[in-house]
């Protein structure tokens, strides 16, 4: 099974994230970068499917120079090949990033045989822009599904689980096809040593597009104004337990 | 006037939030697959088609598509839930438009509109502009008034042409699982963070939950950590809730996790910590451990339930 999974470069989750000071870009001085969440749980899935079934993992990002570093991080875990459109710009626009993706993964299926699976994260951490693996679908024109925590392949055919209050509902889709993946649909792995090693020597080819800007432009980011709370302290320890249970009968919990 | 097409059906609620900003800019038409109860509007198009005989979001953005065609509105809405932001990322790549995803306020005065959107899950706000012929849209959750408009609007039914292959992404079963209380649906949740330690450590989070009648949530470390099932996670790669109360414990209160509960009504925050960012933006806060301080309060409860 030949699988493709495109990825996002962004800050680690849990950091504060401040504003450079144009208040275009963040601050990334001191901050620590990985692969967006739901693509990092999408890169683990590609790679159980593989052990499963057998074939091949290509990653794919559009992204800084810096970008290198989580595709090189993919490979460590299992991925076998690593593909980066770069781009000078960080913050492309979910069209033109849509684009470039479609563009290098057809590139990519015409030197071969098309991709039975392309996984991408259901919205980037920072962006969360819900779109791109949809786009790209409709310009290879294969069917996509979103908000994905379950995959199960089964001959020309991949089982799709989403979660909804309540239960979940089962998707059917023939392959080829993109599934659009979240957290929690595994526990991704750590890389092991040989990974590493593996991964340093990894090539990661290169390609530069022209970027085909779409009709959604950012102007500038903000920080948004914190509430002030003035915290009412009940108590500490556990002699804060009367107290925590008027709490509760006051707002009519009890 | 400028027509909006506004895309309800999801929750009464968070369509009567995006209602709240399409009114503001224009006459809003509303669209629903099959009936809906929402009223107020000037017009409602009821979507029929036997393809649509589950969730379909690619047969949904197609009929969406048609009855842009036939209408040319300026503007098509939707509140931004899961469902509606993948509908609309269909709908936007069939018509190759760009979609401004979880928008907070809108500025219509130009032919580009002038938005704000979510980033980082709430964390950081973008100024952005957006540009063409027909604008699409979906609206941040709890970020808008609730709509008040009722009254019945003109119905008109809407049958689109749909081949059986766009049926291809359609929902093929459904599970229900007996979960009883959810994150979603619980009045309270009892979550834990770090401080709780391990997995065994959620048992007292699980009898207070029991006793309050709410549902236990987590924080991300404590799935990356595998205490928990993901499911319970609250935050902006889990799950959004809006209790009345929610329970922080043993919570530091990372950004990320703050978006996911910050639309409950009230916080109460249980920390060693009393600076931690749960306690100082919580409007309750317990300085102590959780280990102390849960199991004392499921006493006090059970000694005034026995009086």
């Amino acid at each position: 099974m030949k699988i493709l999974v495109c990825v996002k470069r962004v800050p680690a989750p849990g950091a504060r994230i401040n504003l450079a000071p144009d208040s275009r870009s963040i601050d990334a001085r001191h901050l620590s970068f990985t692969v967006s969440p739901h693509e990092e749980c999408a890169v683990e899935e590609a790679i159980r499917l593989k052990e499963l079934q057998g074939g091949s993992v290509t990653i794919l990002t559009l992204g800084n120079a810096e970008a290198e570093e989580q595709l090189r991080y993919a490979i460590s875990v299992g991925a076998d090949e690593a593909d980066l459109i770069t781009a000078d710009e960080i913050d492309i626009d979910p069209q033109a990033t849509a684009s470039a993706l479609s563009e290098r993964i057809t590139e990519l299926e015409g030197a071969s045989d098309p991709f039975d699976l392309i996984l991408v994260g259901n919205e980037s951490a920072d962006a969360g822009g819900y779109q791109v693996g949809v786009r790209i679908a409709h310009a290879l024109g294969r069917p996509v599904i979103s908000g994905i925590k379950g995959l199960k392949v089964e001959d020309q055919t991949i089982e799709a689980r989403r979660e909804i209050d309540g239960g979940f509902e089962i998707y059917r889709l023939p392959l080829p096809a993109i599934v659009a993946v979240k957290e929690g649909i595994n526990l991704p792995r750590y890389p092991t040593l040989p990974g590493r090693l593996r991964a340093k020597k990894a090539e990661v080819r290169k390609v530069a597009y022209q970027l085909k800007r779409g009709g959604l432009t950012m102007v500038s980011l903000a920080t948004p104004v914190e509430q002030q709370t003035a915290t009412r302290v009940l108590g500490r320890g556990a002699e804060a337990a009367p107290a925590v249970v008027d709490l509760f009968e006051e707002l009519g919990l009890l | 006037m400028s027509r909006v097409l506004v895309l309800v059906g999801e929750s009464e609620e968070l369509d009567r939030q995006a209602l709240s900003l399409a009114s503001t800019l224009g006459s809003v038409e509303l669209v629903s697959v099959g009936p809906t109860k929402i009223g107020g509007a000037d017009k409602a198009w009821q979507i029929e088609s036997p393809v649509l005989s589950d969730y379909a979001p690619e047969a949904i953005a197609e009929s969406l598509a048609q009855l842009i065609g036939q209408e040319l509105p300026s503007a098509a809405i939707a509140s931004g839930t899961e469902r509606n932001n993948e509908i609309m990322a269909h709908l936007a790549a069939l018509l190759d438009l760009p979609l401004a995803t979880n928008v907070l306020t809108v500025s219509a005065d130009s032919e580009d509109w002038r938005l704000t959107r979510v980033r980082w899950g709430g964390s950081l706000i973008e100024e952005a502009t957006l540009s063409a012929f027909l604008k699409l849209l979906t609206v941040a959750p709890h970020s808008q008034p609730v709509w008040e408009g009722s009254g019945t609007p003109a119905l008109e039914i809407f049958e689109p042409e749909l081949g059986d292959e766009l049926g291809r992404t359609r929902v093929r079963e459904r599970v229900t699982l007996d979960e009883g209380i959810t994150l979603t649906t619980a009045p309270v949740i009892v979550s834990g963070g770090r401080g709780v330690g391990s997995a065994e450590g959620f048992a007292v989070l699980e009898e207070l939950a029991g006793l309050l009648g709410g549902a236990v949530g987590c924080s991300r470390v404590v799935t990356n950590n595998g205490w928990r099932s993901h499911r319970d996670q609250v935050g902006q790669t889990g799950t959004r809730v809006a209790p009345q109360l929610y329970m922080a414990c043993g919570i530091s209160g990372a950004i990320q996790h703050w978006v996911g509960m910050m639309a409950a009504k009230k916080v109460l925050a249980i920390n060693t910590d009393p600076e931690a960012p749960m306690v100082t933006k919580a409007d309750y806060a317990v300085i102590g451990d959780l280990h102390e301080v849960l199991p004392a309060i499921i006493a006090e409860i059970r000694r005034r339930q026995e009086n």
